[in-house]
């Protein structure tokens, strides 16, 4: 065979189950005590630092992590359970996620200690939150024509340049972002790039917000003119960058989150047709939810194979291909369906409420965190076409 | 699963990579390759995995038969190895020894019935079941007034209305009238003709996803091989990302239908959670037999399209077993129905059930 492409049925231990009703009561609580509405992913306050403080104190937050530094030691199959429970229930997650799932992994791995002890357990906490510095006005999908400068000065580095479309910049805490150190060299044009931990809210930083086209304002333009950073900010091997970006891109595109953003219509059309559904509706609602189905059971193969020490790049990049073509997909199915769904329908007004702001969210699903184009790539070199 | 890890399949792999090489079957238009393929499997006792021994099968487990399936359809194996595996299955589910020789299971399709009436002979009709015309004798499941039987009829008591699926395999039409069977039993508690249903949609969506395995890794190989604009064809782009979505879909499918083997395989009881696999498993695995196939024809071109070569084996294979044991249109109706009726609030517990 010339793809072993392979994904194991794999069955979330007793323990996982456990913990599931644990983030249920938890989250129905939350719910009850008025924190978020679960009928309303396009509410406008998604900075929710208490909610974040009363996660970390459950210990789910860098609940993988190592107990010296705040974590639980618990799996990776936990940490899924976890996640797709907070998904689905649209629990306000934004000031938290990026660092439990990638920022707090990345320093783990190339932080100093004196770093990783005074950062992962406020992470663990709750009480800070994370960006990602990776795109440039110029540079994108084609990550290493990154242009941003860090220029080599007393006791550090000064950073000039511009990232963009950067989540959360406007209430992070801090930003893990990469700088060019080095001009590319003729044999390897990724050379030349560092990663560094920037602490935000601190001179020579701007965060300029940019409007999406949902109406929310999520990601922003950060401007740094001469800003410091010392050199045990250094993350990893100076102008050795791309060596370190590609193995955490397992964990960062297989998730449930990379399915599950615009499910929450499917459960409203469901409410909506009722128990006895005419054939159009049931043959509709079966489809996806056979699709739905697949998709999780791929993603928790994929889970199960990182917390057995594998490094599935290309199978998380099929989990992230197909599933965010799929949610992106999601909201006009079930569309067409609800075209027919009575009037009277209690929950109409919320459906079409939902299916209003899942459409506009849609066409973003294919671009973040790697562009399907660029999926495609890496599974066609995973196939042995480049 | 690239590489087998157990023995039923290592044996079967070899059996087939002696006797069932898809370029040699393709080449010899007398089928004289059965024969022999049949001979070795049932000297392995394969066809009778799931047939225990005191009723003279060779009692592989469940797990064990389902990855057999799969490396079956890897090789789109044109004999009745599926059908007499689910047919001695079905007869063991009421204690019924199976018999030597190829055998298949009917009714095939959810729509069918077949009667059992107070003389204890059976009578109905059943469309599209697959390899009838070969098969020396019939695992039926049948509905009386004291619920549903399991039966083994002799074939030649039948009249067979002889026809082929779009995969050319045999898919008859089998007609029962007051057909006195050679065993008779009742089934036992629970056990229904969408238990059927689902058990073979299983193995068929398994059959799906060992073909378009094999579709991808023929597609493949041929893009890094033929030439057109004075390179490789798979070193242009359209074609890469072609590909990788044939990935994508060999890959749903392989998730899709191992997954559902593996909840049978370890469940107590047809719940809806096994429904929910088995179901989602046919489904998604007929779309994925769809637009996994059309993409391997894409990128073949011209040449896929011929007789000579063996893509077809693998490619209309794969579209007509979405017909058999229930289509995924039938499916998708029957879940949406279960989901609905379930009610919203208990859909994301049901698909966060394993």
């Amino acid at each position: 065979m010339t793809a072993a492409l392979r994904f194991d049925p794999i069955r979330l231990p007793e323990k996982c189950e456990q913990l599931r009703k644990e983030v249920r009561a938890f989250l129905a609580e939350e719910i009850a005590a008025g924190t978020f509405d679960p009928h309303k992913p396009n509410r406008e306050d998604t900075d929710a630092p208490e909610f974040s403080r009363r996660v970390g104190a459950k210990g789910w937050l860098g609940m993988t992590w190592p107990k010296k530094y705040g974590g639980q030691e618990r799996s990776f199959l936990e940490r899924y359970v976890v996640t797709e429970e907070m998904r689905v229930a649209n629990a306000p997650t934004r000031r938290f996620f990026v660092a439990d799932r990638q920022s707090g992994p990345v320093l783990l791995k190339y932080a100093p200690e004196h770093i990783k002890m005074d950062i992962l357990p406020r992470i663990c906490r709750g009480e800070i939150c994370f960006a990602i510095g990776m795109s440039e006005p110029n540079s994108g999908s084609d990550l290493f024509a990154a242009k941003t400068r860090a220029t080599r000065t007393d006791g550090g580095y000064l950073i000039n340049g511009t990232k963009i479309w950067t989540s959360s910049a406007h209430i992070a805490d801090y930003m893990i972002a990469i700088f060019r150190t080095s001009p590319p060299t003729k044999e390897n044009r990724r050379h030349g790039l560092t990663q560094f931990l920037v602490k935000m809210k601190q001179p020579g930083i701007k965060v300029n917000p940019i409007g999406q086209i949902t109406g929310q304002y999520e990601f922003n333009e950060v401007v740094f003119t001469d800003h410091f950073i010392p050199d045990d900010h250094v993350l990893g091997e100076v102008d050795g960058a791309w060596k370190q970006a590609t193995s955490e891109l397992a964990y960062e595109r297989s998730g449930p989150e990379r399915f599950l953003e615009t499910y929450y219509v499917l459960t409203e059309l469901v409410r909506a047709v009722g128990p006895n559904p005419d054939t159009r509706s049931a043959e509709g609602i079966g489809r996806l939810v056979a699709q739905l189905h697949t998709m999780r059971r791929m993603s928790v193969s994929v889970a199960g194979m990182l917390e057995a020490g594998k490094e599935p790049v290309v199978e998380a990049s099929i989990v992230k291909d197909i599933g965010t073509v799929w949610e992106q997909q999601l909201p006009h199915r079930v569309r067409d369906l609800a075209a027919f769904v009575e009037e009277t329908a209690s929950n109409r007004e919320t459906l079409e409420r939902q299916l209003d702001f899942a459409i506009k969210t849609a066409p973003k699903l294919t671009i973040q965190g790697g562009t399907t184009e660029v999926l495609r790539g890496i599974i066609a070199r995973g196939l042995g076409l480049r | 699963m690239a590489e087998s890890d157990n023995i039923v399949v290592e044996t079967a792999e070899k059996i087939f990579a002696d006797l069932a090489d898809p370029q040699t079957i393709n080449n010899d238009r007398k089928g004289s390759w059965q024969a022999p393929l049949w001979q070795a499997l049932s000297e392995a006792g394969l066809p009778l995995s799931w047939v225990p021994d005191d009723l003279g099968g060779s009692g592989a487990s469940l797990a064990d038969g389902f990855a057999l399936l799969n490396a079956a359809g890897r090789f789109a194996v044109a004999v009745p190895l599926a059908e007499t595996m689910l047919a001695g299955w079905l007869l063991a589910q009421a204690r019924i020894a199976s018999p030597e020789g190829e055998m298949t299971v009917l009714p095939g399709s959810p729509k069918d019935r077949v009667a059992l009436d107070a003389d204890g002979a059976l009578s109905g009709r059943a469309r599209g079941v697959p390899f009838a015309k070969t098969a020396k004798h019939f695992a039926v499941l049948a509905h009386g007034k004291d619920g549903v039987s399991i039966a083994l009829v002799d074939a030649t008591k039948a009249r067979i209305e002889a026809g082929l699926n779009v995969g050319y395999d045999h898919s008859d039409t089998v007609t029962l009238d007051k057909v006195q069977p050679v065993t008779l039993k009742p089934a036992p508690k629970g056990f229904d003709q969408t238990t059927l249903m689902l058990m073979g949609g299983v193995a068929r969506s398994l059959q799906i996803a060992g073909a378009l395995e094999s579709m991808l890794d023929i597609s493949v190989r041929y893009s890094n091989e033929r030439v057109a604009f004075e390179k490789k064809i798979s070193k242009f782009q359209a074609v890469q990302h072609n590909l990788a979505r044939l990935a994508g879909e060999s890959a749903a499918a392989l998730a899709a239908a191992t997954s559902a083997a593996d909840a049978i395989a370890n469940a107590k009881a047809f719940d809806d959670e096994v429904y929910l696999e088995a179901a989602s498993a046919k489904i998604r695995c007929a779309e994925a037999a769809e637009k996994g196939g059309g993409i391997a024809h894409q990128v073949h071109g011209a040449i896929g399209f011929t007789m000579e070569h063996i893509l077809h084996r693998y490619s209309l294979r794969a579209l007509a077993w979405r017909d058999d044991f229930g289509s995924e249109s039938h499916w998708a109706v029957e879940l949406g129905k279960l989901v609905a009726n379930r009610g919203a609030d208990e859909l994301w517990p049901l698909v966060a059930s394993r």
